[in-house]
């Protein structure tokens, strides 16, 4: 089995985020980027499935030599091989399209990417790239298991989850639940050695318009000074609740 | 032309978020000179769409999608966008939504935004206003084509009366084998309690509860509010909740009109997850717990004597305004 991960490059979960050249732009000024947690537990996921299967793993990104340092975590986490698509990856539709054609020129039968980036939250890009490359789609995806061509999937529903059935090729927007936290792995040295001594293939971008812009970035306005409530006057929540918020 | 907005359904009733979805396609529709058009999947009375704003509902009754199906579900809104020549096809920013919005997106070469959080600041060029970088701040998102999706946020917009004649109508558009390639097998749901996707009240824990043995006590409240129950990372982490109560940058977001956080310090991933919450209370007994920075009301105190207090104190409330 081939499986493509697809694996964004995104600041830290912790990072504060800024913005410069008059708000237009975020600013990467002393962030530190990751592999989208997204990401990290389809990664994961299919690394599994080439311990336990024999499947190839092939992870890609799109964008600028700047993510190759997170590509090759990926390496070293134990992927076989890396592809980036040498563009700025200005929309989700670009995105998509950029994806579709290594997909299609790669002849993969597992297409991994998170459901969401936690930078732009898009949410686009697995659905895309289904829809572009017509395979089988399934969203929020907690759960894959594959026997031969027929793969078997659990995605999160409101106020519970619904098994699925779905043929390869098949795309899936992953997210936690792929695999438990306790399970995601950390490059060691062996990883990290082996993985300077693996492929990781520039590619020029595919023709395609991005159908939106990223105009401007605000900050949520600061908030007022929080309202400290006596325990011993619950009362008083209860009415400002009511009264101030109108929350009940 | 008209705008186009898929109402969810839940076992034939709508969503109270198709009818926010109605009450932001009205305003644009009258800022556009359009009516509102909506799609419904097998929801046989669909006259509750009359008092947001709707002016037609195409009316798609099949056993065939019977079961949710994305991209079954995103045929049958492309085939009614393109009857209804809709340059706006609007999708809440629900789990099953955000399923068929990228479909239909790229079956309508449109541009799409997800996450919305405000009406259009500009209809040309086309602006609008969506959270980024898991709720820290927002972004400004200019769609560029003709067509245009979007999927907006839960209580971005809210419920705006607007009568208007609704002209029911049945639709039928023609579905593919190809379509079904993926079917659901079984699902499972808890019923009877309420979900953090359709709650306006959320009650969540952390670690300060200090085991599963205790969660009573948040249930005790949840119930009181006729709320959810939602826990915090550690807490889905350590197995005392499961992973699908988990709120925050990888867990799920809420945007809930009032959030009550019992026993979470706040951390920065958690705080993303919540900050489109209108309402935030907090009880900690550690007045520095950096949530309190963020919250609109705080009570400094042990969990465990505030807790049951607070219960007594909502049902009372409830009672008296029921």
């Amino acid at each position: 089995m081939k499986i493509l991960v697809c694996i964004s490059h995104v600041p830290d979960t912790t990072a504060k985020i800024n913005f410069t050249n008059g708000d237009s732009e975020f600013d990467t000024n002393g962030v530190q980027f990751v592999i989208n947690p997204n990401d990290e537990f389809g990664l994961t996921r299919a690394i599994w499935f080439k311990e336990q299967a024999g499947a190839t793993v092939t992870v890609v990104n799109v964008g600028g030599p700047d993510a190759e340092a997170t590509l090759r975590k990926a390496l070293a986490i134990g992927a076989d091989e890396a592809i980036r698509v040498n563009a700025v990856p200005t929309d989700g539709f670009f995105v998509a399209k950029q994806l579709a054609e290594v997909v299609k020129n790669g002849g993969y039968d597992l297409v991994i990417a998170g459901k969401e980036s936690l930078d732009y939250n898009g949410g686009m890009v697995p659905g895309m790239l289904a829809a572009l490359t017509g395979a089988d789609f399934v969203n929020g995806c907690i759960k894959v298991d594959v026997t031969g061509n027929d793969a078997t999937a659990i995605r999160e529903i409101d106020g519970g989850k619904e098994t699925l059935s779905a043929k390869l090729p098949l795309v899936i927007g992953g997210q936690k639940g792929l695999v438990e936290e306790k399970d995601l792995r950390i490059p060691n040295m062996r990883g990290i050695m082996a993985a300077r001594t693996k492929a990781l293939t520039i590619l020029e971008p595919v023709s395609a318009d991005a159908k939106t812009k990223a105009v401007k970035f605000e900050k949520p306005a600061p908030k007022s000074a929080v309202k400290l409530i006596s325990p011993d006057n619950l009362d008083e929540l209860v009415n400002l609740l009511h009264t101030e918020a109108k929350v009940i | 032309m008209s705008i186009l907005i898929y109402a969810e359904s839940a076992e034939g009733k709508f969503k109270k978020t198709a009818f926010e979805l109605a009450s932001y396609a009205k305003n644009i529709a009258g800022q556009t000179g359009t009516t509102v058009t909506a799609v419904a999947i097998n929801v046989s009375d669909a006259s509750a769409l009359a008092a947001y704003g709707v002016d037609k509902v195409l009316k798609v009754n099949s056993d065939k999608l019977k079961a949710f199906n994305a991209k079954a579900y995103a045929d049958v809104v492309k085939q009614a966008a393109a009857k209804e020549d809709s340059k706006f096809v609007l999708f809440s920013s629900n789990t099953d939504s955000l399923y068929v919005a990228p479909l239909v997106a790229v079956a309508l070469e449109a541009g799409y935004a997800s996450n919305v959080v405000a009406l259009p600041q500009s209809l040309a060029p086309f602006q609008v206003k969506r959270n980024a970088f898991s709720n820290k701040a927002f972004n400004i998102t200019e769609i560029t084509t003709d067509v245009k999706v979007l999927a907006i946020g839960k209580n971005s917009y809210g419920l705006k009366e607007n009568a208007a004649s609704l002209v029911e109508e049945d639709f039928s558009p023609s579905l593919n084998d190809g379509d079904f390639s993926v079917t659901v097998q079984s699902s499972e749901k808890v019923s009877g309690k309420v979900t953090i996707a359709d709650a306006e009240v959320v009650v969540s824990g952390g670690r300060g509860l200090k085991g599963p043995e205790n969660w009573g006590l948040i249930e005790d409240l949840a119930a009181a509010f006729g709320a959810a129950t939602a826990c915090s990372k550690p807490v889905s982490d350590l197995g005392w909740r499961p992973h699908s109560e988990h709120v925050g940058q990888t867990g799920k977001p809420v945007a809930a009109n009032l959030y009550v956080a019992v026993g979470i310090s706040g951390a920065i991933q958690h705080i993303a997850g919540i900050n489109s919450s209108k309402v935030k209370v907090v009880i900690n007994s550690d007045p520095e717990a950096p949530f309190f920075k963020v919250a609109d009301y705080g009570v400094v105190g042990d969990a465990f004597d505030i807790l049951p207090k607070l219960t007594e104190k909502i049902k009372a409330f409830k009672a008296q305004n029921s």
